[in-house]
């Protein structure tokens, strides 16, 4: 047996934060606190990278598989990962240690706490995405709730108690239905070894039942409209940290969820309630858009402008079109980036200003020329200008969906312009304009940390937009299989 | 001769009993005393019941009215352990209250031996008997601290209507007899041909008294008051142990005589069951006290036991037997953290009381944060696995509906746990309560606390251990 790779990809923040925890809590101890947990999340980047590095990209298996028995005749705890979840495992890892560096401007008290919370949350997430069998992907999916909640409702802003519980509650309850279906699919199959279960198949006459349960765990992790309120809510409240793991990570759990499970375990269903999910993703797309130009408050607008591009990740997904479902991953791997990027660059002018509304900034470009610069950066990206990150998934969603369906590709191609308008305009009334709020005069610009984190987002942003190349390698086998595969099931339906 | 090596437990309890109430009568002083020679009593019935019965298949004895099987010698040794338990945390507690007194182990010990009875029985009339051994110790226990209004008022409150409850139930016990022939569960089992709807109102009221001792809905008006007014330590008891002799002969009554019947009562408990799940979850909402709100909480909590059992499966009656054993060990890892929210020998039960914990205590709030998610049946912690293999069970009979409400109840009632955790973690703080604690406390708080953060590890023991048992 190999050297256990994602386990301890999964282990080693716990390790981390157990250290943390026998810890002394004290404020000239802060720091230890902050280099344990950095120290922690940046050996799972380097060993996530060399994951990527020994990763087989001419193979749709999966590889690093660990098997062990957990529950006897029962369930099996199952990792692996092939080339679609290997890119979430990298953002994950990727996106962790600038979270931690970013909290010492926000966090202020419990930071031991706050990292703790962190990184326990890590584990959970690389967990969803290299879990091979139902049970322990549900485990990780649902353990996720707890530090969430936490992090919310103890560093989180002034609503933050309802921000968390409906956070919570709204997920839990999408959740449990999944249970069910998951339980319901041991039943049926006798297994939940996803491998099985994709040579298996599941009788068609479950399929619709099984998918809807499915789809309403995701649908509402994912957000899609109309059960997309949480996320705003959560967004807004949370320390900016807790927003960027929320955006960057944590939506894209369901979309590879949807991936990995609503199309390749019920092709046929998935088939069926296309029509679905192109109704609510386009309803996502122009409607949230509407929403997001009338925001007053910077952070919900980025809130809801997640919302649209996951409307267009689910969109891309449910083309079943290689173009699309590429088109999907990479756009979640590009707001994964460009979302963390957008919420820091909110946190940043907050910890100087304390408000989020944008008519209390403006004019601020010849103050802060540096953080301008970056800012409009990653507010290009979020509009999917060429080259840049956003536009590369962006472009292949929409050539996917015209592919598929020429009316629902035309409706949200106008989501492209609204997307230009929302963030342009916000761009345009933090940034430029006159400068009326005298106080803004002592805004710093961007120190230390904040410019490697910003940076430390910006190259990928830009490296990615221009040559995605290597994602492409990663992920086209992968999803040529998956998608071979769901048409032979279908045709021998 | 029966061999009677195999109610060795039962007989040593009961002596030792005898022995006790002697020695308090006589010697003067004797409470501590008392009190140790009872734990080493319940400690050599674990043995002698671990000895004795554990590796043994179906047995029975005395003409077949009492059983010793796989389910009777773990339900004996998970009862006698909570009890252990329970009274060991107890001391503190009653001396501050000066209750500390002989009466207090007897009455325990007097009511563990009848439960060991309920487990064992096979027989209607033995079964009754063991009940009201029980009950009658419970009725003191409830009303220990007699210089309270509110324990006296708790203590007469369960008599008067435990007592109704009971009279049900013999009166079912009765219908039973006259129409089968017979109260030997085995014997009922093989005349089973005809008078099966008269049997069914036996059936009926045997399951209303049973469903009034373990508190489901709609028989469940005493709990709350009961749970409030008793002494801490008592509602511990009373949330632990009875519950657990209780489902042991719900399921031996359901499964051993009546299984051909299940028709007729699989409806009953399934409506049981969604009662009590749903009343739980709502009714606990807007508690204030907690010891009340964990009364509506076991309410919730025997809901999702009741599913098992409604299953009419091997598996079923597993996964409620593994349900209430990780219930229990979550239930005693709550109380220890209720008895530690004590200041100048008083202690607190409101869930304002609770407010900013986490600021002060951090280890004890980070205990009462794993217990609530937990108990909430979030994973990866242990009471996410007790309802995992519930609705495993139920779902395998393709009962979705209960399932699914099951299952939307624990949304519900995540919601109350959630606004304990809120109070702790993200309100103002209040003075700083006692930090030193009997080791028996720290003990049963670390051990039950690691035990639920834990089980995810090692999920395999305990089924093995429960899949032995085999009633159909």
């Amino acid at each position: 047996m190999n050297f256990p790779i994602l386990s301890s990809l999964i282990l080693l923040p716990i390790v981390g934060a157990l250290f943390l925890f026998f810890t002394k809590d004290k404020d000239e101890n802060n720091l230890t606190a902050k280099y344990v947990a950095l120290f922690a999340t940046i050996v799972n980047f380097l060993i996530s990278i060399y994951l990527w590095i020994s990763f087989d990209q001419t193979t749709s298996s999966f590889q690093f598989v660990e098997e062990r028995v957990w529950i006897k005749d029962f369930i099996n705890y199952k990792v692996g990962v092939d080339g679609i979840s290997i890119l979430f495992i990298l953002l994950t890892t990727f996106i962790t240690p600038l979270c931690i560096v970013s909290v010492n401007n926000t966090v202020k008290n419990r930071l031991r706490d706050f990292l703790i919370a962190i990184l326990i949350m890590e584990s959970f997430m690389i967990g969803v995405f290299c879990a091979l069998d139902l049970v322990v992907f549900y485990l990780f999916f649902e353990a996720g709730l707890i530090p969430m909640f936490l992090i919310i409702g103890i560093w989180g802003g002034p609503k933050r108690v309802y921000s968390a519980f409906k956070f919570f509650l709204y997920t839990l309850l999408g959740s449990v239905l999944m249970l069910v279906a998951i339980i319901s699919i041991y039943w049926i199959s006798g297994t939940t070894d996803v491998i099985a279960l994709y040579e298996l198949g599941i009788d068609a006459k479950y399929q619709n039942l099984l998918w809807l349960a499915f789809f309403s765990s995701f649908a509402v992790k994912t957000p899609m409209w109309p059960v997309h309120t949480w996320l705003p809510d959560a967004h807004v409240e949370a320390p900016t940290a807790g927003s960027v793991l929320l955006a960057a990570i944590l939506l894209k759990m369901a979309g590879y969820g949807f991936i990995r499970f609503s199309i390749g375990l019920f092709p046929i269903a998935s088939e069926v309630f296309t029509p679905l999910v192109y109704t609510l993703s386009v309803i996502a797309i122009i409607f949230t858009s509407f929403i997001a130009l009338m925001q007053e408050d910077m952070k919900k607008l980025i809130a809801y402008s997640s919302v649209a591009h996951m409307g267009f990740v689910t969109l891309g997904i449910f083309t079943l079109q290689q173009q699309g479902v590429e088109g999907s991953i990479i756009q979640m791997l590009s707001h994964g980036l460009v979302s963390a990027a957008l919420f820091l660059c909110v946190g940043v002018v907050y910890d100087r200003m304390h408000s989020r509304l944008i008519k209390s900034y403006g004019g601020i470009v010849t103050i802060i020329p540096k953080y301008s610069i970056l800012f409009m950066l990653f507010t290009l990206a979020a509009l999917g200008l060429p080259g840049t990150f956003g536009f590369v998934g962006e472009f292949l969603i929409l050539m996917g969906a015209f592919k598929d369906n020429f009316l629902v590709a035309v409706i949200a191609s106008f989501g492209v312009i609204l997307g230009a308008a929302y963030m342009l305009w916000l761009y345009k009334r933090v940034v430029f304009g006159k400068l009326v709020n005298e106080d803004l005069k002592q805004m710093l610009d961007l120190n230390r940390s904040e410019y490697l984190i910003l940076s430390c987002l910006a190259v990928p942003t830009l490296f990615f937009g221009f040559y995605p190349e290597p994602l492409f390698n990663t992920i086209e086998v992968s999803v040529t299989d998956l998608i071979n595969m769901h048409n032979l099931n279908i045709a021998s339906k | 001769m029966d061999n009677l090596n195999l109610v060795l437990p039962e007989i040593f309890v009961s002596l030792s009993v005898m022995f006790l109430l002697i020695l308090g009568v006589f010697k003067k002083d004797s409470s501590q005393l008392t009190f140790n020679l009872s734990l080493v009593t319940i400690l050599v019935a674990i043995i002698l019941t671990v000895n004795e019965t554990f590796s043994l298949n179906r047995i029975t004895l005395f003409n077949g009215s009492i059983v010793i099987d796989q389910m009777s010698s773990l339900m004996k040794i998970i009862t006698l352990i909570g009890a252990f338990l329970v009274l060991g945390i107890s001391s503190t507690y009653l001396k501050s209250f000066k209750i500390f007194k002989i009466e207090y182990p007897i009455l325990i010990l007097s009511s563990v031996l009848g439960m060991m009875i309920m487990i064992s029985s096979n027989d209607l009339m033995v079964f009754y008997m063991g009940l009201e051994l029980q009950s009658l110790a419970l009725y003191v226990l409830a009303s220990f601290n007699r210089d309270q209004l509110k324990s006296s008022e708790a203590g007469l409150k369960y008599f008067v209507l435990s007592a109704l409850s009971s009279g049900l139930l013999l009166y079912g016990c009765s219908l039973i007899y006259g129409f089968s022939g017979s109260t030997n569960f085995d014997t009922i089992a093989n005349q089973l041909t005809s008078n099966e709807y008269a049997l069914t109102f036996g059936i009926v009221f045997i399951l209303v008294g049973l469903a009034f001792k373990i508190s489901a809905v709609p028989f469940h008006m005493w709990a709350p008051d009961v749970y409030e007014g008793s002494p801490t330590t008592v509602t511990l008891f009373f949330t632990m142990v009875p519950k657990i002799a209780a489902l042991t002969v719900f399921i031996r009554f359901l499964y051993v005589p009546f299984l051909n019947l299940i028709d007729q009562w699989q409806m009953i408990i399934v409506f049981l069951s969604i009662a009590s799940m749903i009343f739980g979850a709502i009714a606990a909402i807007g508690q204030t006290n907690i010891k009340r709100l964990v009364a509506y909480s076991s309410i919730g909590h025997i809901g999702y036991t009741l599913a098992g059992v409604a299953t009419g499966t091997n598996e079923g009656i597993q996964s409620s037997i593994i349900y209430i054993s990780i219930y229990v060990v979550m239930n005693l890892a709550l109380f220890s953290c209720l008895l530690m929210l004590k200041r100048n020998e008083q202690y607190y039960e409101g869930i304002d009381d609770l407010s900013g914990l986490s600021k002060n205590h951090p280890l004890l709030s980070l205990s009462l944060l794993i217990i609530l998610f937990s108990l909430a049946g979030i994973p990866p912690l242990a009471g996410f696995f007790a309802k995992f293999y519930v609705f495993k069970a139920v779902i395998e009979q393709s009962m979705y509906f209960l399932a699914i409400v099951g299952l939307l109840s624990t949304v519900i009632a995540a919601f109350y746990y959630l606004r304990i955790i809120k109070i702790i973690y993200f309100d103002k703080e209040k003075e700083k309560y006692d930090s030193d604690h009997g080791i028996w406390l720290k003990f049963s708080l670390t051990f039950s606390t690691i035990l639920i953060l834990l089980y995810f590890i090692f999920p395999s023991q305990l089924i093995e251990m429960v899949s032995r048992i085999i009633i159909i």
